[in-house]
């Protein structure tokens, strides 16, 4: 069996993970005893659970992320909004940081308008809300968007944040990502476009090995040039 | 099935006119993820078939009145296009292909785990370019490996082949004059790993002895394209390796307030 999530093994729909010595995690099932891989994936190992990290597929909302999400509708008394999912993420009055009289949540908020939120609660039906009530969660203005599949965001970020931080010192953007493969990228025009370039090659290049070097290397080769 | 014909399908050999032994199959090719703006996707030859399949989803379920609470639906669209035939096809759903479409979708149904996206609908578009005989097991079979493709949680990739019954003997695998001058038609789709039956028809006659020769003999040969369905989806993630994703959700949350 191999170690702790170390060796990066791809599994298919179907294909035996562990004959039942282990506990089964996330993208997995058990028939007989047995724990099966339930989509195609990376298989990992984590404290005696046998998990299938997804190479694809869609967003599906989890308690407590961060998403990035545009305003498709506006009723009296909530926004709904598109959160990059099967499912649309309604947004209260009631979970936004101002004071919002009823049949005016127009003047805050209006179709088209980005936004940091977070995920308040998804039930059993996959009904999902959202919540601007927290720090650091606002309107987003000025900037542009990028989407990229959800299951690259860990790549983007990096190990503790490494990516990221490299790509927001090299270019001196404001970048938020979240957790639905949106991310908001602020700066200068040129810079903004240095660092969606990086992104892309981040994405593209995910499954690759030393990704850190070649976009470390991208971002020098364009950053001397222009000195 | 023109039923009794006197044409000569197998020779005294025991081979079939494009060259096949009885429990031979056609030379297959399967491809995953050929197309950029479908979340997956499959292109598979069988021989002269040539079938692209394509999923979207999950995603909002329109109609509304068709979406189930409890679970997703499965919609599949099984398509022949005009040119996959040598007289033209007239365009759009008829009877048969209404019908293969729904067996399709029954058999999808039980595989992919449904129960974990409530209220959406998976859709899965066939498009029949080529058609020489099985083109429904070559569409089933281009499904799965599309739905894998997506990312969707299910039990196992699905196989699908047909076996048949020409010049009373049981053949494998029925190109387009087996099927038009045979005695039977009998596809088969299964879970390998369970040998659960997905789907089965039956058109024609078979004796018992013939069917459980000829499901045996099915059965064998899905494995075979089971095997080739996962080789093409290992070498379209291939390159599969590198550093690890250790990054939590609250990594998110520190980045986003310091920004």
């Amino acid at each position: 069996m191999s170690k702790e999530s170390t060796a990066r093994e791809l599994v298919l729909p179907g294909d035996l993970l562990d004959p039942g010595t282990m506990k089964p995690g996330e993208g997995t099932y058990v028939h007989d005893g047995k724990i099966f891989a339930a989509m195609l994936g990376i298989k990992s190992v984590k404290s005696n659970f046998v998990n299938v990290i997804p190479l694809g597929g869609r967003y599906i909302p989890a308690p407590g992320d961060m998403v990035i999400g545009k305003v498709i509708d506006i009723g009296p008394s909530n926004w709904l909004v598109d959160i990059n999912s099967p499912y649309p993420a309604p947004l209260h009055v009631n979970e936004v940081p101002w004071r919002v009289e009823f049949g005016d949540t127009a003047r805050y908020l209006s179709v088209g308008d980005t936004l940091l939120a977070k995920v308040l609660s998804v039930d059993e039906t996959k009904r999902v809300q959202v919540t601007m009530k927290e720090q650091g969660l606002r309107k987003l203005q000025g900037g542009q968007i990028l989407e990229i599949s959800h299951s690259k965001v860990p790549r983007v970020i990096g190990k503790n944040g490494s990516m990221i931080q490299m790509i927001k010192n090299y270019t001196n953007c404001r970048i938020f990502i979240g957790q639905n493969g949106r991310i908001w990228v602020d700066g200068n025009m040129d810079d903004m476009v240095h660092a969606m370039r990086a992104i892309k090659m981040i994405e593209e290049g995910a499954q690759t090995l030393k990704l850190t070097e070649r976009v470390k290397e991208f971002l020098d080769s364009v950053y001397r040039k222009e000195e | 099935m023109g039923g009794n014909s006197d044409m000569k399908l197998i020779d005294e050999n025991g081979i079939r006119i494009d060259g096949r032994k009885v429990d031979e199959l056609r030379p297959i090719r399967i491809e995953a993820g050929v197309l950029k703006s479908a979340d997956g996707s499959a292109y598979v030859e069988i021989g002269k078939n040539k079938v692209l399949a394509a999923v979207y989803g999950p995603r909002e379920c329109h109609p509304r009145h068709m979406q189930n609470p409890a679970k997703a639906i499965v919609q599949c669209k099984y398509n022949m296009i005009s040119f996959s035939v040598s007289d033209r096809k007239r365009p759009g759903p008829d009877r048969r292909s209404v019908e293969i479409s729904k067996l399709i979708s029954e058999a999808m149904e039980y595989v992919v785990f449904t129960e974990n996206f409530p209220r959406t609908s998976i859709d899965v578009y066939i498009e029949v370019l080529q058609a020489n005989a099985g083109t429904r097991c070559a569409g089933l079979t281009a499904a799965s490996v599309a739905l894998a493709d997506a990312g969707i949680p299910m039990k196992d990739v699905v196989p699908a082949v047909a076996v048949g019954k020409v010049n009373d003997q049981v053949v494998l695998d029925l190109n387009k004059e087996e099927d038009n001058f045979g005695q039977a038609d009998l596809p088969i789709a299964i879970i390998p790993r369970t040998g659960e039956v997905l789907l089965m028809q039956m058109d024609g006659h078979m004796t018992q002895a013939e069917f459980d020769r000829g499901l045996e003999m099915g059965v064998r040969a899905c494995s075979e394209i089971y095997r080739l369905q996962k080789d093409a989806l290992r070498r379209r993630y291939a390159v599969v390796s590198g550093e690890g994703e250790e990054e939590t959700k609250g990594l998110v949350h520190a980045m986003t307030e310091e920004a």
